[in-house]
């Protein structure tokens, strides 16, 4: 076998070892900033993102004529107390975001 | 190179089952360093297998005819920009197409979400990773594209010529990035499962990526049926094809899914539907791809016929049992929050359109393996594209129906007033449409179509009032100009405005379809030289024939030979086609020169396009006049081998014998067979396709980021101060 294809096996490799073996030489204790309370705060995120879209949703068929004004109002009352509500359970799990990952 | 391409997908192999071990650990342990290891292997997995991609298309491109793939699927005659091609062309190298494709999308998308989804992100890992390991081990195992041969020859087989057409090029990629792509809905959604994180955020977080392998899956219909179209010399562009029912299945249920997941982020509902859709478009992704390479099923599209049946079947059967399993485990958990306020609901109308695509790919799915089926019980038949049509195209019209109306219905519920507001424009304009085919005559006998048209017709409509109003309501809000009101709109709601965008384009494309299929003209003649055809108000004149050889780098590539066709209308010429036929060298020792019409041979077929109607021709050329040529320099060819004379003579008497026969070819007066198709609006087909390819980029483009930005004031100020900056 030819030494360079012998070498640059090795070099992948060593390549991918340093890679995928970095996160673990660095341990879990690194990692730990992100806690169980991170994982919360990405799904209400994801929750408030989705509410706001059903907001402007609700607001874009009211102007363009499919939601009558008694029925949006009440949609959209219910919608941003569901929003406000999210918003009071970010603040509670502390509002921030979760550190950077590796 | 080979032995570094080896090394290369022994090492992928042992990654993606690191990969997989790994996101299992972390899962059942908890540990977030394990499962960023995990996540990284699958980067590490992309890099490896570009290196292996790489040197395959290095070999390809380097004549480097050692490699066995190389030897039978490429030659020096094969133009440069095809011998790139070339390397997805055999089923070594499609597979280590698709799992470089896996790997690649997998990464980003593991990059894109790893401050996401914690808890499922190491068990989507070791599922993609699985399904990595399982193509890796294939080509380990099975199917190598770094396969040497001990006497390495000259020049190699060369590339099926069917196979050289631009999009070739970009087809293949663009199907197996959408069967990859929806690999990943599919791994998250077993996460969310596993893990009972069964809410709207795996969706939130994959959608895109849905989105994108919807898309990507789209184009390379799309890109599949403009091939057949003008390459494959039937003059049809959808066959009903196993293998285009193939990529067709999981487009199907993957649009029901992009439009059923809206509620369930909206309204909570339809958990266990989603779910089972996604895992349902994933395992027929793979389903797709088995077809591709197996062989199981006749097709003009499967290139290559193997033994790699079991090991698919055997993945398939335990993705069907793992899907079922998790969904059975987490019913419970996936109770709706809501239920449907009315039927007059957009909600009711997406339900409905989910019915309408999963009944679709139902009855694709059982078409497509209707000959698998009867053969099991003894008597194998297949269901024709008549079949296919009496079923499906009452569906598809239902179809583009509901998308005109979904985009005017509100959520939650409509009143009969706004409905009525809504819809008197868009139905008005539907029914005018059909009111002007029929006054313009030739559509009444074509129900299907006038529906088809009609209902287009009320689609357009209805997404022009939405843009209408959705303006003029901007602009009260801002003082834009009209079209930065429009700009703005769009903006702000590129979800909607790009699915409209979507629903225009799909209806352009079946307006295409509708007319192209119900007014086509199409005939088979044989004719003479002078002879004229008629066909849908054209006369062809099959002026003369032609022929050529062509080269390249000094050896025959093939001869081709073919008719100049002069077209014209009400006595006026319009254009002239040359439809031709090429024939590529095959290996005849004992004919030279008659084993080059014994080979692959393509149509080239030749038409006027034009945004109302394609004229289109292809061509069978008679050889008879030209036998008595070949056989003559077949003998003289043969003499000079028994008479050991030198190899040049004997070809260059190759080479003068086949521009005799080309010349005999053209200055004779041969008939031909000319299949001559008229087609209306076939151009539309193509451009609805660039429009839902427009409408998905508007779609999937990011959100402005002041949306995610958060502002500390009071609850209900800041809802409507954070609402404020999108």
């Amino acid at each position: 076998m030819d030494v360079l294809v012998v070498l640059a096996i090795l070099v992948i490799l060593a390549a991918v070892v340093w890679v995928i073996g970095a996160p673990l030489r660095a341990g879990a204790a690194a990692e730990e900033g992100a806690g169980p309370d991170a994982a919360g705060f990405e799904e209400l995120e994801a929750e408030k993102a989705a509410k706001y879209r059903e907001i402007r949703d609700a607001e874009l068929d009211h102007r363009t004529g499919k939601l009558d004004e008694t029925d949006w109002q009440a949609v959209d009352r219910q919608l941003r107390a569901e929003a406000v509500a999210i918003l009071r359970e970010i603040d509670r799990l502390g509002g921030r975001a979760p550190p950077p990952d590796r | 190179m080979a032995t570094l391409g080896r090394a290369c997908l022994i090492l992928s192999f042992a990654i993606a089952l690191y990969g997989l071990g790994a996101g299992l650990a972390a899962w059942r342990m908890g540990r977030r360093d394990i499962a960023a290891s995990a996540r990284r292997s699958v980067y590490a997995l992309a890099g490896v297998l570009t290196v292996a991609m790489v040197i395959l298309e290095v070999a390809f491109v380097g004549d480097d005819f050692s490699f066995a793939t190389v030897a039978s699927h490429s030659s020096t005659t094969t133009p440069a920009f095809y011998k790139m091609a070339a390397v997805w062309s055999s089923q070594e190298g499609s597979l280590l197409l698709w799992v470089w494709l896996l790997a690649s999308w997998s990464s980003l998308v593991l990059f894109l979400t790893r401050r996401r989804m914690r808890d499922v992100t190491p068990v989507a890992t070791a599922v993609l990773a699985g399904f990595a390991a399982f193509f890796a081990g294939l080509l380990v195992f099975t199917a190598s594209p770094f396969e040497t041969l001990a006497a390495v020859p000259v020049d190699g087989s060369g590339l099926n010529p069917l196979l050289r057409h631009p999009s070739m090029m970009i087809h293949p990629p663009m199907l197996y990035s959408g069967y990859t792509l929806f690999t990943v809905p599919f791994a998250f959604a077993v996460g969310a499962l596993a893990t009972g994180k069964v809410d709207a955020e795996w969706i939130t977080a994959t959608r895109r990526f849905a989105l994108a392998a919807w898309l990507f899956l789209g184009i390379g219909i799309i890109l599949g049926a403009r091939w057949s179209y003008a390459e494959l010399g039937w003059g049809g562009y959808w066959a009903w094809d196993p293998v285009e029912n193939a990529s067709l299945l999981p487009w199907l249920t993957g649009t029901a899914f992009i439009h059923s997941i809206m509620i369930q982020e909206k309204r909570g509902m339809l958990k266990v539907w989603n779910v089972s859709l996604v895992l349902a478009t994933g395992i027929l992704a793979i389903l797709g791809t088995f077809l591709v390479r197996s062989g199981i099923l006749d097709s003009i599209h499967a290139f290559g016929a193997s033994t790699l049946g079991i090991p698919f079947v055997v993945l398939i059967v335990g993705l069907i049992a793992l899907s079922i399993g998790l969904v059975a485990w987490r019913s419970s958990l996936m109770r709706s929050e809501h239920r449907i306020d009315s039927l007059l609901s957009r909600e009711a109308a997406f339900l409905f359109n989910n019915l309408l695509f999963v009944g679709l790919a139902f009855v694709v799915f059982f078409g497509t393996f209707f000959p698998l089926i009867t053969d099991a019980l003894g008597d194998r038949r297949n269901l024709g594209p008549p079949w296919f049509n009496r079923i499906t195209v009452p569906l598809a019209i239902a179809l583009v129906g509901l998308a005109g109306l979904a985009p005017l219905i509100s959520w939650r519920r409509a009143t009969r007033a706004n409905l009525r507001r809504n819809l008197a424009i868009p139905v008005g304009f539907g029914v005018l449409v059909a009111i002007a085919l029929v006054a313009a005559g030739g559509v009444a006998d074509r129900p299907a179509a006038l529906a088809m048209f009609a209902l287009a017709g009320f689609l357009v409509a209805g997404v022009a009032q939405e843009l209408w109003r959705g303006t003029r309501a901007r602009r009260t809000m801002s003082a834009d100009s009209w079209p930065l009101a429009v700009v703005s709109l769009v903006r702000r709601n590129r979800r909607r405005y790009g699915g409209y965008l979507v629903h225009v384009g799909m209806a352009t494309l079946f307006v295409g379809v509708a007319a192209s299929s119900a007014f086509q003209h199409a005939r088979d003649v044989r004719i003479r030289p002078g002879q004229t055809a008629a066909i849908g108000g054209y006369d062809i004149r099959y002026a003369k024939p032609v022929g050529r050889v062509e080269t390249r780098d000094g050896r025959v590539e093939r001869i081709v030979l073919g008719a100049q066709l002069v077209v014209s209308k009400d006595g006026k010429v319009l254009s002239t086609l040359e439809p031709t036929r090429g024939y590529y060298p095959a290996s005849a020792p004992f004919a030279p020169v008659s084993g080059m019409f014994g080979g692959e041979s393509t149509s080239e077929v030749r038409m006027i396009a034009g945004l109302r109607r394609d004229v289109w021709s292809a061509v069978e050329p008679e050889l008879s006049s030209v036998r008595p040529v070949m056989r003559t320099y077949d003998r003289a060819i043969r003499r000079m081998a028994a008479e050991k004379r030198p190899v040049d003579q004997q070809v260059l008497a190759f080479r003068v014998g086949l521009e005799k026969v080309v010349q005999t070819y053209a200055a004779g007066q041969p008939p031909a067979t000319f299949r001559m198709i008229v087609s209306p609006l076939v151009a539309w087909i193509w451009i609805g396709g660039i429009i839902v390819f427009g409408g998905g980029l508007v779609s999937m483009w990011p959100a402005p980021r002041g949306v995610r930005r958060r502002a500390p004031a009071g609850y209900a100020a800041r809802v409507a101060r954070e609402l404020g900056r999108a």
